[in-house]
């Protein structure tokens, strides 16, 4: 470890709370998303416990409404959206493009700061009284009939929305024009390529929501017809303006980790991502298409038939841009000098778990097939897939492959592959039931249900303990390495991203002379093996 | 402390903005049927236009800035275009 690291430039809290490191400020969005993650998962707990039998044995009707919607709250908008691109990508953009920080550092600590004021009030929401919209805050309910703290919790939405559109402007600025030189378009890590589409996702969806969430809010207290039928508004506006943020907001989630997903199986296959271009330009793809289907959302709402149709379409048409990129990565696994590290155990987890959540996802684009799962736990199933199988995953691989050159340790190999693969397993026993809890017609959202569904629960909520001591695992081993791990080298995985030029944990300034990039990415070739990288 | 004052430009789109708003009022009240929503909406745009190019001063920027702004416009119109479509095909 050099000397001076940006963890060792000063240790006062002053130095953490007004930095405008980037990676500082990816360290504290780091501590915080934890922070979420755990209350958030701490519902999941509570739901798979009472779903564990078929009576009401454990939290009333209106408890365990309040549970799922603290759940789907929490983790959608204060760990899912901002966890690949708020963490990894705060730290590691900079360090991949050659720059000495982001363009607008300050910027980046406001983010941080107007991301925790909106979680604290949204936190405020629940502990106070607890919402039961459930996360969509569909009408008339938020507006008219929700006793709860409706008004609050969305204003919490809308300021962390603020910190998502900002960090997104950062990031588009930043590699717009802070590329080393020689780092073209075309020699950008693709995880850039898929923070780039995730940005421009965050800078043109999230005012939508914002707008939304302020109609809720003035209807509900000033009586304005927007959304009432009765004084002149449309009951389905609302389902649109929501589901026009919040479908390409399951973009904003995915793409991050399939652009870390690149990163890994090129790493750990020693092989360039097979169709580079292509794979960079699905990403862009992905999120202009995702802003043509959240009617998909809405197919037994009553909505047009045409409307629907149209609807349907284009959800097939964004499975394209989706299957190139996991043909890609299995065509750079081939014939690829495999290593099975923990990141990969991840990466392989994301690419089976993707595939099913988005292969599923073509069933719920058929119209006849989504009028009989709408509601059910097929589409829990689904989203689960997509979101946790798919994006936390990630997530995970990401946090595992940039941990040396987050702390300068290395973690432990053995215990990290187990939770991988307890990851996995756990996952797919709880979710996987689902699937036939639903295509059964098993509904969502409901605490109480007939027997002859408790053999599926029990096996769901069986999965989500090992799940949940598989997510605990890496807060033991991770946290000792980050204390008392082995020094990790500049370069542990020999990989030839700009980030692993510079000592590991990187200097303040992230590198002690402007990089100049002269090479295609991903090279893993043997003159790149033979050179000495652990400078 | 320097004495600044708004750039003539700003006063003026303002002002044209004030007008363009009592226009829209005024000819609220002409009964033109459907042309009323076809007059107001034209109004509406130039009035988008006129703060855009003004007070957002696209008019003076790189053509990076003026692709996310048509990105923006783009995708507001796909909005409004398949939320209306909806809407205009209910049964």
């Amino acid at each position: 470890m050099s000397e001076t690291n940006y963890l060792t430039t000063d240790y006062t809290l002053k130095s953490w709370f007004l930095t405008t490191d980037h990676k500082r400020v990816a360290i504290l969005y780091f501590a915080s998303l934890i922070f979420f993650f755990f209350i958030g998962g701490a519902a999941a707990t509570a739901i798979r416990i009472e779903l564990a039998t078929p009576q009401a044995d454990f939290v009333s009707s209106d408890t365990y409404n309040r549970l799922f919607t603290m759940h789907g709250i929490i983790m959608v908008w204060f760990f899912l959206i901002p966890s690949i691109p708020n963490t990894l990508g705060n730290f590691v953009v900079p360090l991949m493009i050659g720059a000495r920080d982001l363009a607008f550092p300050r910027l980046n600590l406001m983010s941080w700061y107007i991301f925790m004021l909106g979680g604290c009030i949204t936190l405020f929401a629940i502990f106070a009284g607890g919402i039961d919209t459930g996360w969509t805050f569909y009408t008339p309910f938020s507006t008219l009939y929700s006793n709860s703290y409706v008004i609050v919790a969305a204003a919490g939405v809308f300021i962390a929305g603020f910190s998502s559109i900002l960090t997104g402007l950062n990031f588009i600025v930043t590699i717009h024009r802070l590329r080393a030189p020689g780092l073209t378009w075309y020699r950008l890590p693709l995880f850039l390529w898929s923070l780039y589409a995730t940005s421009v996702i965050l800078v043109l969806a999230t005012p939508v929501l914002a707008i939304t969430l302020l109609l809720m809010a003035t209807e509900r207290f000033f009586g304005v017809g927007i959304f009432d039928p009765r004084i002149g508004g449309d009951p389905l506006l609302f389902q649109h303006l929501f589901w026009f943020y919040s479908h390409p907001a399951v973009y904003i989630m995915i793409l991050p980790g399939m652009g870390v997903i690149n990163e890994l199986v090129s790493c750990f296959s020693r092989k360039p991502v097979f169709g580079y271009k292509f794979v960079a330009w699905a990403s862009l793809a992905i999120a202009a298409v995702g802003f043509l289907v959240w009617g998909h959302h809405m197919f037994v709402s009553g909505q047009s038939l045409i409307a629907s149709l149209v609807f349907s379409f284009m959800s097939f048409m964004v499975a394209v841009p989706s299957a190139i990129k996991v043909f890609n990565w299995t065509a750079t696994l081939h014939k690829g000098s495999l290593r099975f590290d923990a990141p990969m155990l991840y990466a392989l987890g994301f690419i089976g778990l993707f595939t099913t959540g988005g292969l599923t996802g073509l069933f719920l684009a058929c119209l006849a097939f989504d009028v009989h799962a709408t509601d059910t736990y097929f589409v829990v199933a689904h989203f689960h897939y997509i979101m946790v199988g798919g994006m936390v995953t990630a997530y995970f691989g990401g946090l595992h492959y940039w941990w040396p050159k987050i702390t300068g340790r290395l973690y432990s190999e053995y215990w990290a592959r187990t939770a991988a693969v307890l990851i996995f397993f756990g996952f797919n026993l709880t979710f996987f039931p689902q699937f036939i809890l639903g295509a059964e017609g098993m509904p969502r959202r409901y605490h109480v249900y007939p027997p002859e569904f408790q053999v599926w629960n029990v096996l769901s909520s069986g999965g989500a303990v090992i799940l949940a001591v598989a997510y605990l695992m890496p807060l033991f081993y991770l946290g000792y390495s980050a204390f008392f791990g082995a020094r990790s080298p500049a370069n542990p995985w020999n990989a030839p991203g700009l980030e692993w030029q510079t000592s590991s944990p990187p200097p303040e300034e992230n590198f002690t002379t402007q990089p100049v990039v002269t090479r295609e990415p991903y090279q893993y070739n043997e003159a790149f093996e033979a050179e000495p990288q652990n400078a | 402390m320097t004495q600044w004052r708004p750039p003539l430009s700003l006063i003026g789109t303002w002002l044209a903005l004030l007008g363009l708003l009592a226009l829209t009022v005024t000819i609220a009240y002409v009964p033109l049927g459907a042309g009323n929503a076809v007059v107001a909406l034209s109004i509406g745009t130039v009035k988008a236009g006129l703060v855009a190019a003004i007070f957002m001063e696209l008019r003076h920027r790189s053509g990076l800035t003026l692709v996310f702004a048509g990105a923006g416009l783009f995708w507001l119109g796909i909005l409004l275009w398949l939320g209306l479509m909806d809407f205009m095909t209910r049964t």
